[in-house]
């Protein structure tokens, strides 16, 4: 294919996902008056940077300073990210290179966590968190998220095509399964664990009406929740601050994914298959 | 089915075991007290329940208007999917496909999915509103846009808008399950004068197939479940029940209006529907695989 | 990783107990959750503030809990869990299933009698106190954050139209008469907006003319209420929004609050919207602005009486274990939002209307209404004439689904897919399903 045509189909693409940011980016620096009645403008107005010293200094409207909201988000996310991930390759692991009883069973059973609407299992997850006496926790916070059906079933679906005779070659070599899993499965699958780390990094930033429910502590809340608190209902909008607060909230994501990318090395596999 | 295998049952249980006690503490329990709550009539705060068999599932599907949102909802779900997986696979092969430039154009397709869905609400509104929308205004000055009367086009948006959501997942694990297909084989087909598009579908899907199939049953459960708040934001399932998907109602009726019993029924429909749709897509791709 | 120092790790994280600071000095603490935003939220926790330092023996602590709706429902997970916080803000629509908690509430008149504090019932505003009254007039829950729908002018139309922006119209005839001047004089985009369709057009109306919106006296002394909104006088008001629209005199902006923007961006010349967007208004319009009273119709009623709320009250919760020290907190919390000076700053300083009679007066003696012109008309709205059962507010149980039904109906009207009377047929029936839906749920 062309080259110029691809970089242009790309480029659009980019502009295409770019710009509702370039928006928010944008509107934090100017007038929230404007902005209210429809009057953003996607030029930057320089003179509105001033709104970042702001924010940062003095936190959103009776939030907690926003660099404290960060650091917890940063923490939960981060725990839910690497627990997820761990206990998924585990199960998905022995799920594909064992044979026990009620192995499908065990597949099945995770499996269809994916399938049951947040919405409902609000109100009981509550009551078994409040009965492990989890409210207002860190652990109420993050460990009933760890629980993962997409992130077993990625794994599963790597797994599954990782060929025969890979494992036949490091069982040859004497190779228990922990081994087999550390030098083999875990590489090849690098490019993936970056993937899903990325994933559910953000899921885990994301995460507003968990954290609402669970913690009525403020020193547990996160920069999502603070976002909302100062988006008003029945009341004037500081559009420019939640705007800038926003972005600060896209910075350690944003990270996440610049880190990631060098795990995405082409060709790791190469030569294997 | 794999050949080879390690022996022992005890250590693969012990690896189950995490995952497991998580599921069924916080998702099996919950899941089947939202079954039982399905076949009462509750009030919101638990201090009565009679049971009802299955009168709220009686009263679902008597109600036409019921009926009509399943038919919406797989319209919506297709759609939604179908976008959003066509987007991100056209751009993860392009993408990969270029030397210049890659490490930028994957950063700048990946971030957006970062925007926390409390915010991606107001970005919509600020970008699409019909009166003070930056693209909405022109749209609605040129082509008659809007939304808040017009079912065709409040659908259309919150496909959209879900769909755009859900590229940069599906591009991330594009990109990733591209980098698996190893690089001798791609190469080996440049050199046998296989090209472009045809290259990309004899070669290149078959090897992204296990993503492929991980992506279907991820976005058809994110189109199913998680694209509520952009159509809350945007819609509230609006004009008429334009665009009121099957969660969208399960949230109305569950939350807003704390009517456990038949929101419970309408998650136990909404369940079983997408795990037989799962099911139905392990079968079509066990057979593939052989 | 190996398994066990994951397992450990995992343990070790499910045990850290939060830094939940424990009240020191034996003070007694309680929880007050709400789903106050932005300025709001400030507002809350500066009056918080104020109860902790005006005494030494209560501390309260405010808590947002996301949206009314969200805010409820966290409420009312915690209180399964025997978690419930001692006050809750709950949005007006949702009173009917408050009512009907039952044990899981201690209604305000039973807080205040056993705790002997002093609140009194006739202090309020009888239009707010009203809506979360029992039929008998004792108080359910305590009138907090109230606003009432208001007819917004954009005087800058009004005067590129040659019409007097200060003789606002007061009927419906005269809506459509300036509408059409404005129209034909090309004064604004639209001449008339309006959110909030189901509260302001049909609820407001129902008060403002007198007539029943639901069986019942609205809902207040039975579960067993009929809406009655398909009986001519809504037909008719329906009508009229119909025919404005086919005339091109009104646009149709979407729910709730979504319709508020047009008005707030200038492109509509009146708008019916909450008396609540007046701090958007002085924050971001770019025209000069006035509120009137919401117009009637002279074949329905000579003298519009009052108009009704809308916003939210606060509700005590209860726990099995619950102190009756922490009663008692809730009520000095309670009876010190009522103070006059109070509850005057809460209204001055958020665009609420004052809850008390004695915060009016007391904003009054502030000259705030002289300094802050038409701040004063939305409260003269809510207080003319007297209350009757058809305008002390709505008991149905289940209201959100109600509205949310009436908008699905109307929004079909609108798009020209049925009458005016098939769709308040269509509402009616239901939303009777609803009603009675409610009601075999708190019955058995």
């Amino acid at each position: 294919m062309n080259r110029a045509l691809t970089h242009g189909i790309i480029i659009l693409g980019v502009l295409l996902f770019a710009l509702p940011l370039w928006m928010i980016l944008a509107g934090s620096t100017q007038d929230p008056g404007a902005i209210a009645r429809g009057d953003l403008s996607l030029i930057p107005h320089w003179s509105g940077l001033h709104v970042y010293i702001d924010v940062l200094s003095s936190g959103g409207a009776g939030a907690q300073p926003v660099w404290r909201m960060l650091l917890v988000s940063f923490g939960m996310a981060l725990t839910i990210a690497v627990g997820k991930i761990v206990i998924s390759v585990l199960s998905a692991y022995a799920v594909t290179f064992f044979r026990f009883p009620f192995r499908m069973v065990a597949f099945w059973v995770i499996f269809i966590t994916l399938m049951l609407p947040p919405e409902v299992r609000i109100i009981p997850t509550y009551d078994v968190i409040a009965g492990f006496g989890m409210i207002n926790t860190f652990g109420g916070l993050t460990v009933p998220l760890m629980a993962s059906a997409t992130a077993t079933l990625l794994f599963r679906q790597v797994f599954l095509v990782i060929p025969d005779e890979l494992m036949e070659a490091a069982r040859m070599d004497g190779a228990g399964p922990w081994r087999f899993l550390r030098d083999i499965l875990l590489p090849v699958s690098a490019g993936n664990i970056a993937a899903l780390f990325v994933i559910l990094f953000v899921f885990g930033w994301n995460q507003y009406l968990w954290p609402l429910l669970v913690a009525t502590d403020p020193k547990l809340d996160t920069i999502v929740i603070g976002i909302v608190k100062m988006i008003g209902v029945e009341t004037q909008v500081e559009w420019n601050r939640v705007m800038a607060v926003a972005v600060l909230a896209l910075l350690p994501p944003v990270a996440v994914v610049l880190l990631m990318q060098r795990w995405f090395v082409a060709g790791l596999t190469e030569g294997e298959k | 089915m794999r050949r080879t295998i390690f022996p022992g049952w005890l250590l693969p249980a012990a690896l189950v075991l995490p995952q497991l006690a998580l599921t069924v503490v916080f998702f099996l329990l919950p899941a089947g007290e939202a079954v039982w709550s399905s076949l009462t009539r509750t009030d919101p705060f638990g201090l009565s329940s009679v049971f009802v068999g299955i009168d709220n599932f009686n009263d679902l599907f008597a109600d036409p208007l019921y009926v009509e949102t399943i038919l919406r909802t797989i319209g919506f779900v297709a759609a939604v999917c179908v976008i959003s997986m066509g987007t991100a696979l056209l751009l993860a092969v392009m993408v990969e496909g270029v030397v210049r430039g890659r490490g930028i154009y994957r950063t700048m397709l990946i971030w957006p999915y970062a925007v926390a869905p409390a915010v991606a609400g107001v970005i919509w509104l600020f970008l699409l509103h019909p009166q003070i929308g930056l693209l909405g205004r022109w749209l609605n000055h040129n082509l008659g846009w809007d939304y808040s009367l017009n079912g065709t086009q409040a659908m259309l948006l919150v496909i959209l808008a879900s769909a755009w959501k859900q590229v940069s997942y599906n591009f991330i694990f594009f990109v990733a399950g591209l980098q698996s297909v190893p690089r001798t084989v791609t190469e080996a087909a440049r050199m046998d004068g296989a090209h472009g598009f045809y290259r990309f579908r004899t070669i290149t899907l078959p090897l992204l197939m296990p993503t492929v199939f991980f992506l279907i049953v991820v976005n058809v459960v994110y189109a199913a479940f998680d694209t509520f708040g952009a159509i809350w934001a945007l819609t509230q399932g609006g004009p008429g029940k334009a665009t009121e998907t099957m969660l969208v109602k399960v949230y109305r009726d569950g939350v807003i209006n704390l009517d456990l019993g038949s929101s419970s029924a309408q998650s136990v429909v909404l369940m079983v529907g997408v795990i037989v749709l799962t099911a139905v897509q392990f079968r079509f791709m066990g057979k593939r695989g052989k | 990783m190996n398994r066990r120092t994951l397992l450990s790790g995992a343990a070790a994280l499910a045990l850290t107990p939060a830094l939940h600071a424990r009240a020191q000095s034996g003070k007694t603490k309680i929880v007050f959750w709400h789903a106050m935003t932005a300025a709001l939220n400030e507002e809350v926790n500066r009056l918080a503030t104020a109860f902790n330092a005006s005494q030494s023996q209560y501390e309260v602590q405010p808590v947002f809990k996301g949206t009314y709706a969200e805010t409820l429902t966290a409420a009312i997970a915690a209180y399964r869990a025997g978690q419930a916080p001692n006050l809750v803000q709950v949005f007006e629509v949702g009173t009917g299933t408050m009512l009907a908690a039952g044990a899981a509430v201690k209604p305000a008149w039973q807080l205040i009698q056993e705790t002997g504090a002093d609140i009194k019932a006739e202090s309020y505003i009888p239009a707010v106190r009203g809506y979360y009254s029992l039929a008998d007039g004792r108080m359910a829950s305590v009138p907090f954050n109230s606003s009432t729908a208001v007819m917004w002018i954009n005087q800058d139309a009004f005067e590129k139209a040659g019409l007097d922006p200060a003789k606002a119209p007061t009927t419906y005839d005269e809506v459509t008469h300036a509408a059409e001047a404005l129209k034909a004089k090309a004064a604004a985009d639209f001449p008339i907006s309006s959110g909030w369709f189901s509260w302001i057009h049909l609820e407001e109306y129902a008060a403002l003319h007198n007539i029943a919106f639901a069986s019942e006296g609205d809902g207040f002394s039975g579960l067993n209420a009929v809406l009655e909104v398909n009986k001519p006088d809504f037909v008719k008001q329906l009508q009229r929004f119909l025919d404005w629209q086919k005339a091109g005199l009104f646009k149709y902006g979407g729910r709730d609050s979504a319709g508020d923007t047009i008005f707030l961006s200038g492109q509509a010349a009146i708008g019916f919207n909450s008396s609540g967007i007046r701090g958007d208004l002085i924050k971001s319009a770019k025209f000069k602005w006035s509120n009137a009273f919401l117009p009637y119709d002279p074949a329905i009623i000579k003298q519009p009486i009052n108009s009704i709320i809308g916003g939210a009250s606060l509700w005590t919760m209860t726990t099995p274990t619950r102190p009756v020290e922490e009663y008692k907190a809730t009520a000095a919390f309670l009876a010190f939002l009522a103070q006059p000076r109070n509850a005057a700053d809460w209204h001055q300083h958020t665009g609420y209307v004052p809850v008390t009679l004695a915060g009016y007066e007391q904003s009054k003696t502030d000259g705030f209404y002289a300094k802050n012109a038409g701040t004063e008309l939305p409260i003269q709205q809510l207080t003319r004439g007297s209350v009757t059962q058809n305008s002390r507010g709505l008991r149905l149980g289940r209201l959100p689904e109600i509205r949310n039904i009436i908008y699905e109906e109307v929004e079909k009207a609108l798009q020209g897919q049925q009458t005016a009377q098939a769709a308040l047929d269509s509402a009616t029936t239901r939303g009777n399903r609803v009603l009675r839906e409610f009601e075999k749920s708190v019955h058995t």
